[in-house]
């Protein structure tokens, strides 16, 4: 079979400025809601506790609603149902630092009249740990971006690694936007997931920026756009398929793979999408806005070579005892 | 027919140690190194303890006043106001200015990392700030080391116990089967079991109900309770000895069948208690557990040999946990919880149904996919697939490596992506092949073109990867660690596995069918 069959290039780049418009706007939306609506944070990142209780048939939803009311401490405690009809989970801020005194053998006696269950999880979070695994989050969401930054400066060119990180904040952006527009709680398995974009969408921009180089490197027309072009169609086969074969299992993780990582596979979901889009109408883009020169970096090849030419020479003058 | 190469024997060998390997982990069996399940997949509980380390320097001037006391006494100095300030230094006076020499040089000797000032025949004794920072260490280990004795005398399979950052803790227990041993094991966790043995104020004690904390104080003396009744005691704040001198604590039985915990003294500890009863008798000595008075009796006669028993109406089970806890020692300073994570067994096995069902339906769409898609160069992708998948878990398996909920959905990513090789240089080489290129010279080509991009993607994956690995926690480290293992297998069976199959097999690859190899569109159809 074959979908994606090269035949002649693609015009991307003429188009470049309506996908750049289309990201711009996506963007703006995203971070719109962000800066409005803003996160919902579950117990990781905010503190609290979550316990969720299976019943044995459909939980009833409203007597337990009634007995956690009995208590003042659960003040504004939600219940809410939890993947199917007899799960059910109940969220607080209160945690306790008594390891005698438990919130969930508390909700165990409180529920005790409401039927036969099972508290199947309980996860509790200390306010001063939330705030610490939040720090720790945006940490390791900087290193991971800096890492990738200077690995690709090395093994590229600086502008590949901006256009790379300028992509990977782009998905990663617009993946944070529909984690806020779908109100999916945001905890450390979301943070998890979005480094793996992280990872994901790069991975795909890196595929094709290997062509572009590969593509200054062997394609005699010194316009980038035409070079980006060719390089980009040659592996929009490989890309959309890798990236369908990915969203095949990233789908079955998500309607197969359980309630508890639901926000996780969509996550990953959303950005396997727009890692892909990115990938292909966003990356290199911006390697042509910020500049690059084909012959300029042609020229700097070519030095590079010569002095390494030049290094040999003497090497080898030196080694015949000539020098 | 061209003969085997290194690269498919290698590859062979890669599969074989897979297969090898990862059996005790499929399999379940008793034998072999196999994967950990995660707290998240076996139900557990997980916890990440903070400790008071404050009190640890408290008590540890408490003790210092009372060896002060011991030591005076046993060198007939003679001495008055001796008082504990703030939890944060001890004051005395020396009554004889004879002694001064005498008790300064013994002080010395006896209490190490302590310093003394001195202001005419007062003193106050307080602690080096080196003292201070070895205590709160000391306090965070010996918590550490205890909770670990603990939990390993309850019976427990395999709980972890370990330090985490400066004074964090972290401790998890797997395998627990109801919520009712959870609250059990968390209650023995926290037990301070801290014992003490403490004389009765005689003279003051009765009017103890109508005292404030503040004058029991300006006496030197403490109010504690009763642990069953409402009764209050009047007790000297200096203990005649505490729990760091006990060797055993075992479980027994009263004349009543009722519980009790007999406990023994060491040789230091039974001469203490020996001549404190045989100086005391008449009067009363309160045996405190936690800062409650379980037990008040009078000194009938002197107690030598260093064996006592507290009693105070226990259940057998809170008596066999505080035994534990007695014989496990002490904590020289509270725990709290910062984070607790408790799953019950049921639960983990939904979570690994469900994902294990993930895991095979992504699986087979996959496969079916590369075999449409490809032709027999699908095929060999698969081959290289599973080589990858049993190599992830036989390297798991070798380390004793954790599979967490996050850890399957890395799996099952992995599965994704590690085709992605496959499918890079499967387009490489379609793209050389309809160049007009030789089969054999598009494979080692489309092989070399291939591989630097596969390098960088591989690359830049793995820094992510590693980031969350250093950062993340728990069952976030275990998604990681998926991935990790996976990119890494993914470069053996994915390039070089493939690659050595391709050349094995040349010779039968038949240029007029690469359709059924390669998946190719005759052209000009």
């Amino acid at each position: 079979m074959e979908i994606f069959k090269y035949k002649k290039p693609l015009s991307l780049m003429s188009k470049s400025k309506r996908f750049g418009l289309l990201s711009v706007a996506v963007l703006v939306f995203a971070l719109g809601l962000i800066f409005t609506k803003g996160f919902n944070y579950g117990i990781d990142f905010a503190g609290g506790t979550l316990i969720q209780v299976q019943y044995e048939g459909k939980a009833p939803i409203d007597k337990v609603r009634d007995a956690i009311d009995t208590d003042n401490s659960y003040e504004g405690a939600t219940v809410t149902f939890f993947g199917s009809e007899d799960e059910i989970v109940i969220k607080t801020k209160m945690s306790s630092k008594n390891l005698g005194e438990d919130v969930g053998d508390k909700v165990r006696a409180l529920l005790k009249e409401t039927g036969k269950f099972e508290v199947r999880r309980v996860d509790m979070v200390g306010a001063k740990v939330g705030s610490e695994l939040r720090e720790q989050g945006i940490m390791s969401m900087l290193l991971a971006i800096l890492g990738i930054l200077i690995y690709v400066s090395f093994r590229f060119e600086w502008r590949f690694a901006v256009a790379s990180v300028l992509a990977l904040v782009h998905d990663v952006t617009i993946a944070m936007g529909m984690i806020v527009l779908f109100n999916i709680e945001v905890n450390l398995d979301i943070l998890a997931a979005l480094l793996t974009i992280l990872g994901y969408s790069l991975n795909d921009t890196i595929i094709v920026f290997d062509r572009i180089r590969e593509g200054i490197n062997t394609i005699k027309n010194p316009d980038l756009g035409e070079i980006i072009d060719e390089s980009v169609s040659r592996t929009l086969s490989r890309t959309t398929l890798t990236s369908l074969t990915t969203f095949f299992v990233v789908l079955t993780l998500f309607m197969f793979g359980g309630e508890i990582i639901h926000g996780f596979s969509f996550t990953l979901l959303v950005g396997v999408i727009v890692g892909t889009y990115s990938s292909i109408f966003v990356a290199s883009p911006i390697l042509m806005w910020l500049g690059f020169s084909v012959s300029g970096y042609r020229e700097k090849q070519a030095i590079k070579l010569k002095r390494e030419k030049e290094k040999e020479k003497m090497r080898a003058m030196y080694e015949n005892g000539t020098l | 027919m061209k003969t085997l190469n290194f690269r498919v024997i290698l590859f062979a060998f890669a599969l074989i140690f897979g297969v090898v390997f990862s059996i005790p982990s499929l399999t379940q069996s008793e034998q072999g190194k196999k994967i950990t399940l995660g707290l998240d997949l076996q139900g557990g509980l997980h916890m990440l303890l903070g400790i008071k380390s404050e009190i640890a320097i408290e008590s540890r001037i408490k003790s210092m006043a009372a060896s002060v006391k011991y030591i005076f006494d046993d060198e007939e100095i003679i001495f008055d106001e001796l008082r504990m300030v703030d939890g944060e230094k001890i004051t005395f006076e020396l009554l004889d200015s004879d002694d001064v020499t005498k008790a300064t040089a013994l002080l010395k000797k006896e209490l190490e990392g302590t310093a003394l000032s001195q202001n005419g025949l007062k003193f106050s004794l307080a602690m080096t700030e080196e003292e201070i920072k070895r205590t709160k260490l000391n306090a965070i280990q010996q918590a550490v080391d205890t909770i670990r004795n603990r939990l390993n005398e309850f019976g427990l399979a395999e709980p972890t116990v370990a330090k985490q950052g400066e004074d964090k803790i972290l401790v998890e227990v797997p395998g627990i089967k109801t919520q009712e041993d959870e609250q059990r094991i968390r209650e023995l966790i926290a037990r301070a079991a801290h014992l003490q043995l403490m004389a009765v104020d005689e003279e003051r004690n009765a009017r103890v109900s109508t005292m404030s904390a503040a004058e029991a104080k300006s006496f030197g003396d403490v109010i504690l309770p009763d642990v069953n009744t409402p009764e209050k005691y009047l007790l000297r704040a200096i203990p005649v000895l505490d729990g760091s001198m006990l060797t055993d604590a075992k479980v027994g039985f009263d004349e009543n069948n009722q519980p009790v915990i007999n406990f023994a003294l060491n040789g230091q500890g039974a001469k203490i208690f020996g001549d404190f009863t045989g100086k005391y008798v008449g009067k009363r000595m309160a045996v405190v557990l936690d800062n409650k008075v379980y037990s008040a009796p009078v000194i009938n006669e002197r107690i030598g040999g260093g064996r006592v028993q507290i009693s105070g109406r226990f259940e057998l089970s809170e008596a066999h946990d505080l035994a534990i806890a007695l014989r496990s020692g002490a904590l020289l300073a509270p725990v709290y919880v910062m984070e607790k994570r408790s799953v019950g067994p049921s639960l983990g096995a939904d979570s690994i149904r469900s994902s294990s069902l993930a895991l095979m339906l992504g699986f087979i769409l996959v496969v079916i996919f590369m075999i449409l898609y490809y032709g027999v160069a699908g095929v060999i992708a698969n081959v290289a697939l599973i080589g990858n998948l049993f190599l992830i878990l036989a390297i798991m398996s070798l380390f004793g490596a954790t599979l967490t909920l996050p850890g399957m959905a890395g799996i099952v990513l992995t599965v994704g992506m590690a085709v992605d090789a496959n499918v890079i240089i499967n387009e490489r080489i379609r793209e050389l092949l309809h160049a007009g290129k030789s089969i054999g010279k598009a494979i080692e080509d489309g092989y070399s073109n291939a591989f630097t991009a596969i390098w960088d993607a591989n690359v830049t994956t793995l820094i992510a990867a590693t980031v969350l690995y250093a950062y993340g926690t728990g069952a976030i480290k275990g998604f990681a660690l998926t991935m990790s293992i996976g990119i890494l297998a993914s470069m053996l069976t994915a390039i070089v596995g493939t690659h050595g199959i391709y050349q094995w097999i040349l010779p039968k690859i038949n240029k007029n069918k690469l359709g059924f190899w390669f998946g190719i569109r005759k052209e000009g159809k």
